[in-house]
Order: C-alpha cells, then structure tokens, then sequence
C-alpha cells in the first residue's frame, strides 16, 4: 500500500488523504475482461450508428430536413439521387400513431394481468401463468403477424367498421375510402398483444414489491382488496407499469415482420387510424430493401437511422422517466 | 393453574384466577367493548395459541405483556381478523365486539375493520400521499363520505397529538415526518374512521423515548372513549397506559393467558409467581 496526500495545501487544516489502493494482479485481469466486455457493446453500438450515417449520409446532405417532413418515395432513375425524392414523413408519424395505439390497447391488460397474477391468485397456479406469459413473450414476431393477418384480420376489420359507423366524427375514425382492412388500427391490435407479456412480466415484478407492511395498513383500515391495491400498489408500482410499457414501446416502434403483414404501406401523411392506409419505418425497411436499386438503399439506411435514433430516444426518455417517478414512490 | 379456566367476566368478588377468572372491571354490566371466548390459533400444524378467553371492556387500555414468541400479536390480529392474510393461518374460537360475533357469516370484514383500527409496530404512512391525505385515507378507502374533511382532519390529528407540530405542512408527503409523528400520523389516520377499539401492535418499539412518551400520552387520552389493545415488550410503558394485563406465556407449547387482570394487581400482587418473576424482570 503506497500512502499518498493530496499535493495542494488546504488551508483549513492538514492534508487530506487520497484513497489509494494497490491491486493486486488477479483484480487487475478481471477488470480488463469486464471493461472489455462492457467496451465491446458499445463499440458495436456506435458502428452501427457510423455505419447508417455513412450510408444515409448522401440523403441528408440531399434532401436535408424535407427527409424528416416530406411522404414523397420516388427512386427516379435508380442509379443516383439526381432527380429521386425521398421523404419518411408518413412512414415515422405511422411508425409513432401504431405504436401509442399498441400502448394505449395494452395498458389495461398489463396492469390486469400484472394485479391478478400477484395478488388474485394463489402460488401455484402464479408460476404455471408466468411461465406461460414468459413463453408469449418469446414467440417470434412472424407467428403473430400470421395470426393478425389470417384470424384476426376479417373481425377487426368488421370492428373498425362498427367503430367508424357510430364514432365516425372524430376526425381520426374517419375514413375516405371504405376499407378497413390492413390498417394502423389492426397493427396496433397485433402489437398490442405482443407487449402485454413483456410488459407484464415488468409490472408484475415491481407490484410483488410493494411493501406488505403499507397493504397492511390499508386492509386494517377497512379497505378491500381492491382498495389495498389503489392505495398501495399502483402508486408504488407506477414506475415499473412505464418502465415496463415504454419497453414494449421500444418493441412496437421497431417491430417489422409483424406489421408488414398487417398494414398497408402508403405514402401519404394521413391520420385515419381506421383507413387500410398507414405507415412503418421498419416495414418501410424491409418491404423495399429487396428490390431497390442503389439510390433507394442510401434511403433505406438515411431511413434506418432515423429509425435508430427514435428508439434511443425513447429508451432514454423511458430511463429518465422510470428514474424520476421510482423517486417519487420511495 | 395451566389452561384451565382463564375466563376474564365480569366478577365482583372473585380474585382467584385459577377458580374462575378475573374481574377486570367490577360492576360492569352489559357486552359493551371486545371478548373472545376460547381462541386457538394454528399456524399450519403449528398450535401457536390455546383457549385464549379475555374481555377487554369499552373505554380502557389492556396490555398484552409476555416474552417473544408467545403468540401476542398473533392474538392481536385475530382481533380484526388481520391474521387472515397469514399463509397457513387458521382460528377456532369466538370474538364478539359489543356482543356481535365478528366472525360470523354474515359479517363483512371491511366494515367491521373500520370498528375495529390496527397500529403497526413499524409507522407505515403510505408513501405517495400527503400528511392530510393519509388521515383521510381510510375514508376514501371504505367510500366513506364526509361533510366537513379539514375539521376531521384537525380532530384526528389534535387526537393523536400531532395538529400542532404538522398543521403548517399538511400538504408535505407523510414520509417526510421522523419516526415518532409518522407512528403518530398513524394513529391519526386509524382514529378517522370512529373506530370502537383501536388494536396496537408494539406501537413504541420503534420510537426513540421521546416519541414513546407523547404516544403513551395519546393511549391514555384516547382510551377515555375507546377500547384500546397494546401489545408492548416495555414492562414500564404497561404499567404506565394500561388498565388491565393479560400475562401470555408459551412453555414450548402454544401460548397462553396465565394471568389476567388489573395491572396495579399483576404488577404488586399478581397470584402466579411465572407472572411474577417476568413482571420482575426475572427472565423474558
């Protein structure tokens, strides 16, 4: 152990003495590995970024902000930008309206399920139910996407239909032409049961945590369960129902295979969430990457990135969010 | 005198536990304040409690005193049926409050836990509402309507002795109280929804004696139009708020009620030596 001081003077007293360690070399072996282990991922990270931006670069310096503001998708001759317009206007307001919807659908069967597999049900039957949660949570986004498209389809459009008919005259459940198939509305219903097990599983493990002492006291109050559990649970549990929601979030904002089968990709600003009519970033992504020519794959990955960035955003906002309200609950 | 009878009804004359109970308030008539009639308690298998029989007349203080382990707040629990939430718990045996029976068929337990308020060992104001809200929060709780909320709130809170030390920062979350206001606030929240009797669970034992003392104070002011059932390790604080004293002590076996009665009689002159020796400080 080396001893060391602080080498400027303080002029209210001695020195004060700095912390100095010796580490030994095992401690010094391990650290390296962790540190390179924890390097590497954001190494990978930060390629990726380098690489969208070098390959959308071009479009940027192009289009400029009419990138982000204009729903025109015209390859022009293919070969170059000369003369191509390319704008994600319609596919990034799609890619945000399907997945507040998928949210805004979930949230009622995430803090359901989450309530009811703590506190409505006893042990045994709680571990086969979060088993089960946990494997529709792992099924691949495809399996879903075939079930929306196939099953689901017919009756939700006949749902939209119902909803059109009577709630029409707000002005996003209009329709301009009637054809209610392949729309943001069914998207969101798909993506909306996708989330609720990775939400869930979230919510539900803050919930088991909420302090007995306090359900306690809210029982010896005279409070029913449900009571209990709207004095003490929810507000404990808020931050973990969004941290958990803006996780299923991030899955809605990126979610591809799923939402190719079941919206119909159009370049037009619109926002009739009823109409067969939507947009999707990643949909976007993958519909056209098969057959684009050189200047629409430079589009694509301009597309990527701003794809990439609005999941970052939201990741960090998600973070910033959970951080302030588990604050407030403790 | 083992589990025979332990029967606390009223009895004028008789002094002698072991030949047919105590007299815990001579003269008093009727089936006013809290009774149990041989109760048992399993834990699963496990026989934590046997034959408890007491009478805790309207208006006063008992203490429940014993050594850990004896099944005290256990018992304390069966008084508003709060062991109910207890995995594995099970009673046998009767409580009735002002001679109704709360276990029976047809009682609903939210409403007779508003008659019947519970303290914690450890202060739990709910974290996420303010100091007023807290008081409030068994009304909301039940759907309680009231007409005039800032005077009941004053009420509770002068009741449990905190109006003056809070009245300026009702609107601040009731966790930024210290310890002994929060056990206070507490008390505050349980006292707004006019219970009968009000169940403590070692309402002192995580307070510093400042603390401990302003809460003793708030028992005895209490208890001049309450039932009140404290269960405390603190022979001191027993004598000191207490009007009677059930003696609760397990030999390995389930707990039992070895003595009852006045506590100026279980502290000068208590008729079995076990009750003796632990008020003495002799083992426990």
């Amino acid at each position: 152990m080396s001893i060391a001081t602080v080498d400027k003077p303080t002029d209210d007293g001695p020195p004060r003495r700095a912390i100095t360690n010796q580490r030994n070399a095992s401690d010094k072996r391990f650290r390296a590995v962790v540190t390179a282990g924890a390097m590497f991922a954001f190494v990978v990270l930060a390629l990726i970024a380098g690489f969208l931006l070098f390959r959308g670069f071009e479009v940027f310096k192009e289009f400029g902000f009419g990138f982000l503001t204009s729903s025109t998708w015209d390859s022009g001759t293919g070969e170059s930008l000369e003369g191509a317009s390319f704008g994600v206007a319609a596919m990034l307001v799609g890619s945000v309206i399907v997945a507040l919807m998928a949210m805004i659908l979930a949230l009622p069967f995430v803090i359901g399920t989450s309530l009811f597999l703590e506190y409505y049900i006893g042990k045994k039957l709680r571990a086969v139910l979060v088993s089960i949660l946990d494997l529709m949570a792992a099924i691949p986004s495809i399996i879903y996407g075939l079930w929306g498209y196939l099953v689901l389809m017919p009756y939700a459009a006949g749902w939209a239909e119902t909803i059109n008919k009577y709630f029409g005259w707000i002005p996003i459940f209009k329709v301009d032409v009637e054809n209610f198939d392949a729309s943001p509305f069914i998207s969101a219903l798909v993506l909306g049961l996708m989330i609720i097990p990775i939400a869930s599983s979230v919510t539900r493990e803050v919930y088991s945590r909420a302090p007995q002492d306090q359900i306690s006291a809210a029982y010896a109050l005279g409070g029913s369960r449900w009571g209990a559990l709207k004095a003490v649970v929810l507000p404990f549990g808020r931050s973990g129902l969004i941290g958990g929601m803006l996780l299923g979030l991030g899955r809605a904002l990126g979610e591809t295979v799923a939402v190719l089968l079941t919206l119909n990709l159009v370049f037009e600003l619109k926002f009739q969430v009823l109409a067969s009519a939507g947009g999707n970033v990643a949909s976007l992504i993958a519909s056209r990457i098969g057959e684009a020519g050189p200047s629409e794959i430079k589009a694509l990955m301009a597309a990527g990135l701003v794809l990439f960035t609005l999941t970052l955003l939201v990741n960090f906002g998600a973070s910033i969010i959970v951080s302030r309200t588990s604050k407030v609950a403790q | 005198m083992e589990n025979d009878d332990i029967n606390l009804t009223v009895n004028a004359t008789n002094t002698n536990a072991a030949t047919g109970g105590n007299a815990l308030d001579e003269g008093r008539v009727g089936t006013n304040g809290l009774q149990t009639k041989g109760v048992h308690v399993w834990f699963g298998k496990h026989h934590v409690l046997e034959d408890i029989s007491l009478d805790f007349p309207a208006n006063s203080v008992t203490g429940l005193i014993g050594p850990s382990g004896c099944g005290k707040s256990t018992f304390l629990r069966v008084l508003n049926r709060m062991h109910e939430f207890i995995p594995g718990a099970a009673m046998a045996g009767e409580v009735f409050l002002d001679g109704e029976e709360i276990y029976g068929p047809k009682v609903d337990v939210t409403a007779m836990r508003l008659k019947v308020g519970m303290v914690f060992q450890k202060p739990n104001p709910f974290p996420s509402m303010t100091i007023a809200e807290n008081v409030l929060a068994g009304l909301k709780l039940a759907n309680i309507k009231v007409q005039d909320k800032d005077s009941l709130l004053e009420e509770c809170l002068t009741r449990a002795g905190l109006w003056k030390e809070v009245k300026d920062r009702l609107k601040l979350s009731g966790s930024s109280l210290s310890g002994g206001q929060q056990q206070r606030l507490c008390i505050a929240r349980a006292l707004a929804v006019k219970p009968k009797v009000l169940l403590m669970d070692e309402p002192c034992s995580a307070l510093d004696p400042a603390s401990t003392l302003k809460v003793e104070e708030t028992i005895v002011q209490l208890s001049a139009d309450m039932t009140i059932v404290v269960v405390t390790h603190n022979m001191q604080q027993a004598a000191r708020v207490s009007d009677f004293c059930a003696f609760f002590l397990s030999d390995g076996g389930p707990g039992q009620v070895v003595e009852a009665d006045r506590t100026s009689v279980i502290f000068s002159s208590p008729s079995d030596q076990r009750t003796a020796d632990y008020v003495q400080g002799r083992f426990g």
